[in-house]
């Protein structure tokens, strides 16, 4: 088992470190970035002034190991826009995004583990049609037009919920339904594959035999199997949603890092996108690593490998 | 109370794509107290869809009828998915065939073991321990306390089936149906496992009905045996009467396969039964072994009864008892 952690623990900082580095040369890919600092109408001179004082002068590898030193002690230089330092910028709207993707991965298992579980049980029956339903609805529906619907409903012609805006819970319920809802067809289609899969193996029949209670020998024996592959689509999808709360954010007007991100795009600040990329990634990274660590959890085969 | 379990015409019919497969047709036997039945087959005469009909297990797709299944004296026909999870496990249970895959790989094999006692007599977790622990050196399995944390991919073929007769043994149960237990296992395994099962058979008193297509097997531990043949009994007897005297050309036939130490001379040919089992979709016409039988004639096309003979052995077949003891089987 300590094995097999350290392993994982290895592989996740060898893909850290390579997203370090596509984060940080993200910025040269948009081009020279003191010229789009220095802004319209500058003057050769004042680009090189610019392109001197934010040190793009230095060689590539100078800035990248200057940038990562930093950034490992939580220092990722200020924002050109807001002229804060990006920390403080980030630590304030990450817990937004976290609570989001976090209420929104809840409302997705919630939704589509029961459900891909009774349609299993009940193949083509009217639950089964159901859960098909949702989920092709799910797929179709861009998610924008999604939110923007429930808006018009909930928010504007019934008036439950506020229409935008981050101050109280209620914020969140239909941002957390539609960025749920988003993750719900591809976790609630493997769980009712899995779960088909595994009632007709052997060690089913066997529980049966024992005389197991019908319950039990569903979530019991037959789930934690089927599940298994559903972990790491889940771990997915949670980094999807994030990615996918870029989006959200902005449609909903949640003052969180997707929303940041979104902004400081489109105002060339760099050292915040640089941030969030590789904050983001990171989630993503650990995310991976905890699923890892689940399914060992689960499957006591996988411990082993 | 003179049955423990009681099974009269009991039917398993499964739609499938070309029809309706009838895999078992009116079969029919009585099992006392201790007693030991052997279903004797070819593989795919319907042994398993059998045992699974009275364990109430069948695939969900299969339609069971019976004119009488009891369990010591309980009728079980008409028992819900809930209630028969009562009595399984607990009253009846069952060895399967596949032992590699019949343990569920999530759970330790001490919770595979404990959990049914648990469920059934509501015993302490540490009770339902020290039961599976002597159970697991009684199937012959060393440092058994320390078998229990292990998962079942740390244990071979044999250990897993020694730990699924283990398993059944759990409840202490008056049935158990050991479905080809040994067949997917080495030779000599399957010889200590056989001697393991008869021996606490005749310890725990338990009535066992024991599936094999292996005459051999059967030679050491029936007392009745029934002879199974395209999903229905074709002979039906005591074993010595079933090995001394065979009547169905069937039987003669599965028995001209198997070498008798002392009588089959070296290197002279062993038996074997040419052509296939008819297929089971749409019923069979008349006698099911007739397209193989030496001994076919224009009755066989009506499918004869399962018709006692001499005292308890019972014969489906066309030709009289005298006919049917003087057929001697050819060595194809
Ligand atoms: N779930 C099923 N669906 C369709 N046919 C089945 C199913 N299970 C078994 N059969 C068929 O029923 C017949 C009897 O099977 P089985 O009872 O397993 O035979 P045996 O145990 O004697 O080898 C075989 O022809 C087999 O192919
Ligand atoms: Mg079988």
């Amino acid at each position: 088992m300590l094995r097999f952690f350290l392993k994982r623990l290895g592989l996740a900082a060898l893909v850290a470190f390579t997203v370090s580095l596509i984060s940080f040369s993200l910025l040269f890919l948009a081009g020279d970035p003191a010229i789009a600092l220095a802004g319209e109408g500058a003057t050769d001179a004042d680009i090189e002034a610019v392109r001197i004082q934010y040190g793009f002068d230095r060689p590539v590898l100078e800035q990248y190991g200057g940038w990562l030193g930093n950034a490992l002690t939580g220092d990722f230089g200020d924002s050109y826009y807001f002229k804060t330092p990006v920390i403080h910028l980030v630590a304030e709207k990450i817990p937004i995004t976290m609570t989001l993707g976090l209420c929104a991965i809840s409302f997705a298992i919630l939704l589509s583990i029961p459900l891909g579980v009774l349609a299993a049980v009940k193949p083509n029956s009217l639950i089964d049609r159901f859960a098909l339903f949702l989920s092709v609805i799910g797929q179709a529906m861009p998610s924008f037009w999604f939110g923007l619907i429930l808006i018009v409903i909930f928010a504007v012609n019934l008036g439950w919920v506020p229409v935008s805006g981050s101050d109280s819970w209620r914020h969140f319920i239909l941002p957390t339904v539609v960025l749920g809802y988003y993750a719900t067809p591809a976790i609630m289609r493997l769980t009712r594959a899995g779960m088909l899969e595994v009632l007709r193996a052997d060690y089913i029949r066997t529980a049966r035999a024992k005389g197991i209670r019908p319950g039990k020998v569903l979530f019991k024996h037959a789930l934690r199997n089927a599940v298994i592959p559903v972990v790491g689509l889940t771990a997915v999808q949670l980094g999807f949603m994030l990615g996918g709360s870029v989006i959200i954010e902005s449609i909903f007007a949640l003052n969180g890092a997707g929303f940041l991100a979104f902004e400081s795009i489109s105002r060339n600040d760099f050292p915040t996108v640089q941030a969030l990329i590789l904050i983001f990634s990171l989630i993503y990274v650990l995310l991976t690593l905890l699923a890892d660590l689940l399914n060992a959890w689960l499957d006591p085969r996988i411990r082993e490998a | 109370m003179e049955h423990l379990l009681s099974v009269e015409n009991l039917h398993v019919e499964i739609p499938v794509g070309a029809g309706l497969l009838q895999p078992v047709r009116g079969i029919s036997f009585d099992l006392k107290k201790g007693e030991t039945l052997c279903i004797v087959g070819e593989s795919g005469c319907g042994k398993s869809l059998t045992s699974l009909a009275v364990m109430g297990l069948l695939p969900k797709s299969a339609r069971r009828s019976a004119d009488r299944l009891e369990l010591a004296g309980k009728d079980l026909s008409n028992l819900s998915e809930r209630e028969m999870s009562g009595i399984r496990g607990n009253d009846m249970s069952m060895i399967f065939q596949e032992p590699m895959t019949s343990l569920n790989p999530a759970y330790t094999i001490g919770d595979q073991l404990t959990e049914g006692l648990i469920r059934h007599k509501g015993v302490q977790r540490s009770e339902a321990k020290n039961r599976a622990i002597s159970l697991l050196e009684k199937v012959g399995i060393t440092a058994a306390a320390s078998r229990l944390p292990q998962f079942p991919h740390q244990l071979s073929g044999g250990l897993r089936q020694r730990v699924m007769i283990a398993m059944s043994l759990m409840c202490a149960p008056d049935v158990i149906i050991a479905d080809e237990p040994t067949t997917a296992l080495d030779v000599t395994i399957q010889a200590q496992i056989l001697r393991m099962v008869k021996e606490l058979q005749a310890e725990l008193g338990m009535a066992m009905i024991f599936i094999t297509h292996d005459l051999g097997v059967v030679a050491r531990i029936a007392d009745k045996i029934a002879v199974m043949y395209a999903g229905a009994f074709v002979e039906t007897g005591a074993a010595e009467q079933i090995f001394n005297a065979p009547m169905h050309p069937y039987t003669k036939g599965l028995l001209s396969c198997i070498p008798v130490p002392g009588k089959t001379e070296c290197g002279s040919r062993l038996g074997s039964i040419p052509g296939v089992v008819p297929s089971l979709i749409g019923g069979v016409q008349g006698c099911g072994f007739r397209s193989r039988c030496p001994y076919t004639q224009e009755a066989c096309a009506s499918e004869p009864e399962l018709t006692e003979r001499a005292g308890g052995h019972a014969c489906r077949c066309v030709l009289d008892t005298s006919e049917l003891n003087s057929i001697i089987w050819e060595a194809a």
